[in-house]
């Protein structure tokens, strides 16, 4: 481990000498107390040209973590932020894994948390390394010397030197064990409003995704998809796509069939042409009424127990019980850049550029498709426009259908594979359909005395590669956020039905968050309603004195949407709060009834996520997340129609939020010094709970089944 | 897609007959009162007004509407100052001189000019008979006389696009030519509005 | 063969004349800041100037540009797209940045046709373009702020 010079030619834009530091850091050392191998580093680069780049083992799809991790490596480098690049870092296991998973990826909101003692320590190295270097150049004490915003300096002799001109130098000097990180009241950088690094190359054109590469020679594919979940390709003729001008050649692979041409729109055009029979023996054929009807008896029959505390015999003793069911449609992500990826193969070895978001899984699996050793496959991470879970695959099934694209074209060559919006809307890995089933109840004085929750829905994980990280438990991103409460909710029973369909499913922004809140949350309003009770009043009273963070947003959220009640001026109010990925997040959302339609003009939330590394960052993603949740709530759902096939086809059946809808926003971040906990997805849960219990305030119509835009109550 | 469409072409030979919907001015032979005949004439010709393919583009309040079902157009648009939408998404922003097909299904319409009618002309909604008045009246129908009426109805651009809406929308009820006679027979029987 | 003019440079192309413009600017031109979203003008992700004004550059087959003039979001210059820039920088608009090309084209758009927008105006003038990051709470400050920079 060390310091390497590489000759600068290899990277754009500068001329000289570039230092690449790379990092040992160990587990014990990191300070990280997740679990999880831990193998040298490689994160900070530092050009003569004083430029300090960051090599973010995250993928930057608008969630930050370029700005992010740059802002821990600047913090202890005591660099200026003028300075900082960042740039996605290779797929390797080994030098980048994500230290909550053990692995390379990117998800659950852990960019920041998992990497904030980790790059801290990097950047602390570089520092401790260039202070060495110019205590050897000058003669003077290293103890002596001072860095600040980019400048290293000697006071007693005046000496002062950028980055650049030692790190030469400084690639000489030994790494440090363990180098010391400031403590947070020495922060200068975290904790403040940071401009994002990224913005610049989002306003000119300029930045780099997957679809804007171009290489000699490249093919554009667009894949026949079946039109059922589980159907198979029976046969094709390809007489009429071949005919069109442009078209190259067709070929089956397993996910359907494969038409390169020249151009986009040629790789269109073929594949309309495309005359596919396919094999529905193994399809879903059930629609969404069969699938609710059936996910619906089951959470009936009660599931299985995920989570069990006292007899749920109190329900006799009560004298009020009250119950609910919920519908929850698939959902589609619709990131604004579909699925692509580039992939190059030649002398057999591989290269991709695309926004790959789970390296540990893409990068074996298109080594075993084209089988070549995971060493010859090089995956360049670009920057990805949205993913919100889509681009991160168990399955890797985009990583498995570009390789199968160049394997079965059966010669070298490099190939870009393109999702249109309506394979993307038609084309699964869905937000799971749930159901979920209710009943409360409440003693004589209004307290609640027992409480049942039963989640039907389909497995992310098990059936894929990820079940093992089950370690044979069920998989709990089925019903987080059922489970896990902070309330005291008196004798309570979870359980969960696993449901089984050829339909995909895969983490939707907030996973099971995104219906466990609103049927919780929505649910408990009633409850309290029931009670007499208030919604922040009540919420309150259930939490245990130690849920003081808990207890410090919704405090929080009242204080700042001067919260009075459940309707003032004609409007609705309604709070809901989640934990979710480490985060504690409270909203309040304030509704008008737009004739029978519901619009949300205002959105409260206090959000307490430890450490606020960047609160620029921060509001943006709670702002963001509001936006999402709303849109889905209001407008989103995947129907399958008798017979299987998918409803919906492009942002005109499955419409996106857009301005005029988007409401105001206020964000209050809570001060603390805990760790940095997540902030991509905490955003999006309280928001439809709260709308909604706004809009029952305002109308008394409660809403369980979504979306709320021509659903029935 | 293909055999309708073929249907319709064929019928469009045939002018002066019921074709799709749509009766030629003969079917109203019967009718022995002029006026009435002239009132039947135009509530034939209502079926063409009051299609889709022509309320979406003359609405009375808000924007255009899409679909047979008239849902409200996507994206949302408004009218404008002048029934040309809003500035920096005016209707030229995403139509076109001609309907464009797309990949994957479906067309966007378009034709030159491509604007909404002026609301004094908003039918949506509005019974036949103030349809009427208001096609018959030059202060609301753009100066228009019954004369210009009848060469409007049978040979505008704009208004044969209804039979030729593009792939993905049902066309207006019969043809141009038929909607054209019908006009014709209607002014020759005195130009009544129904009551 | 169809001849237009992109960002200043003319173009001879033997092309598809049913090609959308948005994939000749792509495949052809290897202008990429133009995005692709949706395919059928829904999104906004693709907007161009075409002759000045804003266009969605899916649904524009090559053929109805002959002898016109395309701007990209590569090629936009002058004072409402330098105030743009600046208010979308300053406060940090972007996030996965996919559709922000066709974001600064319509608001570019708006401005030049209004000064001084409304918060009406910029609902109307941006309704056809979608953010699925929803930074539209900035989007709409970033328009308000190049406003009063373009006011002096």
């Amino acid at each position: 481990m060390g310091f390497e010079t590489t000759r600068r030619g290899l990277l754009a834009g500068g001329a000289g000498l570039m230092l690449a530091l790379t990092l040992p850091i160990g587990r014990g050392r990191a300070q990280v107390t997740v679990a999880g191998p831990f193998a040298p580093n490689a994160f900070i680069r530092i050009g003569t040209d004083d430029l300090v780049t960051v090599m973010s083992k995250h993928l930057e799809m608008g969630q930050g973590p370029y700005t992010g991790l740059a802002t821990l490596v600047a913090e202890e480098l005591d660099a200026d932020w003028a300075q900082m690049r960042a740039e996605g870092a290779p797929a390797d296991d080994k030098l980048y894994a994500n230290l909550a998973f053990g692995a390379q990826g990117t998800g659950g909101s852990t960019a920041i948390a998992n990497s904030f003692m980790q790059m801290r320590k990097a950047g602390a190295a570089a520092r401790a390394m260039l202070v060495a270097a110019a205590a050897q150049e000058w003669g003077v004490p290293a103890a002596e010397i001072t860095v600040k915003a980019g400048v290293v300096a000697h006071p007693g002799s005046g000496k002062t030197s950028g980055f650049g001109a030692l790190s030469a130098a400084a690639a000489s000097q030994p790494v440090p064990e363990d180098p010391p990180v400031k403590a947070p009241a020495d922060f200068v950088l975290i904790g403040k409003d940071r401009p994002k690094l990224d913005t610049k190359a989002k306003t000119d054109g300029s930045a780099q995704f997957a679809l804007d590469v171009y290489r000699d020679g490249m093919l554009t594919v667009v894949v026949a998809h079946p039109p059922k979940f589980g159907a198979t390709v029976a046969s094709f003729d390809d007489k009429d796509a071949l005919a069109v001008k442009g078209v190259q050649m067709v070929r089956q692979i397993p996910s359907g069939v494969a038409v390169y041409a020249t151009n986009t729109y040629a790789a269109l055009k073929g594949r309309d042409a495309l005359q596919v029979n396919w094999d529905e023996s193994k399809a879903e054929t059930r629609g969404s009424a069969e699938l609710f009807e059936a996910f619906t008896k089951a959470a009936q029959a009660g599931g299985t127990t995920v989570e069990e505390q006292g007899d749920l015999a109190a329900f006799t003793g009560a004298a009020k019980t009250l119950e609910a069911e919920y519908h929850f449609p698939y959902l589609a992500h619709a990131p604004m850049e579909p699925l692509d990826a580039v992939i190059e193969v030649k002398g057999g070895k591989a290269e991709l550029w695309y926004g790959c978001q789970f390296p540990a899984f893409d990068r074996p699996t298109v080594a075993a498709t084209l089988g070549v050793p995971v060493e010859d496959v090089q995956i360049n991470v670009l920057l990805a426009g949205g993913s919100f879970g889509r681009r991160a695959q168990g399955s890797a099934h985009l990583a498995a259908e570009a390789a199968a694209v160049a394997k079965a074209a059966g010669a070298d060559g490099t190939f870009k594979l393109l999702w249109t919006r309506e394979d993307d809307i038609r084309g699964g890995y869905y937000r799971p359909l749930t159901v979920h089933r209710f009943r409360a109840g409440l003693d004589d004085a209004g307290k609640i005395i027992a409480w049942e929750n039963i989640v039907a829905n389909q497995s992310i994980m098990m059936g894929t590669p990820m079940e093992p990280m089950l370690q044979g438990g069920p998989d709990s991103t089925s019903f987080e956020g059922s489970t896990g409460l902070p309330y005291i909710l008196g004798a309570k029973r979870i359980g969960w039905a696993r449901m089984e369909s050829p339909v995909s499913v895969l983490w939707w922004r907030s996973v099971g968050h995104t219906h466990t809140a609103y049927a919780v949350e929505t649910f408990l309003d009633q409850v309290l309603e029931a009670a007499g009770k208030d919604p922040v009043a009540g919420r309150l009273e259930l939490l245990p004195p130690e849920a003081t963070r808990e207890r410090g947003v919704i405090e929080k959220v009242a204080e700042i949407s001067g919260w009075t009640g459940r309707t003032r001026d004609g409007k609705g109010y309604g709070v809901a709060y989640t934990k979710s990925f480490g985060t504690y997040v409270a909203q309040v959302a304030e509704v008008q009834d737009m004739g029978g339609v519901p619009r949300v003009t205002k959105v409260w939330c206090a959000v307490d996520c430890g450490i606020a590394v960047n609160p620029n960052v921060i509001r943006a993603q709670i702002e963001g997340g509001i936006g999402y949740a709303l849109g889905t709530a209001l407008h989103n759902h995947i129907s399958l129609a008798p017979g299987g096939e998918v409803e919906q086809s492009n942002f005109h059946d499955y419409p996106m939020l857009r301005i005029s809808e988007m409401p105001a926003v206020e964000v209050a971040i809570i001060a603390s010094e805990a760790d940095p906990t997540g902030i991509g997805e905490p955003g999006v849960p309280p928001l439809g709970p709260a709308m909604a219990n706004a809009w029952r305030a305002l109308t008394g119509r409660a809403q369980n089944v979504l979306p709320f835009g021509g659903a029935t109550s | 897609m293909r055999a309708p469409f073929a249907a319709v072409l064929a019928l469009v030979a045939m002018p002066a007959v019921a074709q799709d919907g749509l009766s030629g001015p003969d079917a109203f032979a019967g009718v022995s009162d002029q006026s009435q005949r002239s009132v039947a004439l135009f509530e034939e010709m209502g079926k063409v007004l009051t299609h889709p393919r022509c309320l979406n583009c003359h609405p009375v309040k808000g924007g255009p509407t899409q679909g047979d079902d008239m849902h409200p157009h996507s994206p949302p648009v408004v009218r404008g100052d002048a029934d040309f939408g809003a500035a920096g998404m005016t209707c030229n922003t995403c139509h076109g001189d001609k309907n464009i097909r797309l990949t994957g299904h479906g067309s966007i319409p378009g034709h030159e000019p491509w604007m909404l009618a002026p609301v004094s002309m908003g039918w949506a909604g509005v019974g036949l008979a103030e349809i009427c008045a208001q096609i018959k009246d030059p202060e609301r129908n753009g100066g228009k006389s019954l004369e210009d009426l009848f060469e409007h109805n049978a040979h505008d651009g704009l208004v044969g696009w209804g039979w030729d809406p593009g792939e993905g929308r049902t066309p207006a009820p019969g043809s141009q030519e038929l909607f054209g006679a019908l006009t014709r027979a209607w002014i020759d029987t005195g130009a009544v509005c129904p009551g | 063969m169809t001849s237009f003019r992109v960002n200043g440079r003319d173009h001879d192309l033997d092309i598809d004349p049913d090609t959308p413009l948005l994939w000749v600017l792509r495949d052809e031109l290897h202008l990429t800041g133009t995005k692709f979203g949706c395919g059928i003008a829904q999104c906004g992700a693709c907007t161009v100037m075409l002759d000045g004004m804003p266009r969605r550059a899916c649904v524009t087959p090559i053929s109805m540009v002959e002898g016109r003039e395309v701007t990209t979001i590569e090629g936009m210059e002058g004072p409402e797209t330098e105030a743009v820039r600046a208010a979308w920088t300053a406060i940090d608009v972007p996030q996965c940045g996919w559709c922000q090309s066709g974001q600064i084209m319509s608001a570019v758009a708006l401005l030049q046709a209004v000064s001084a927008p409304s918060d009406e105006d910029i609902d109307n003038a941006m309704a056809g373009n979608v953010c699925r990051c929803a930074t539209y709470i900035r989007i709409r400050q970033a328009i308000h702020d190049a406003a009063k920079v373009l006011e002096g």
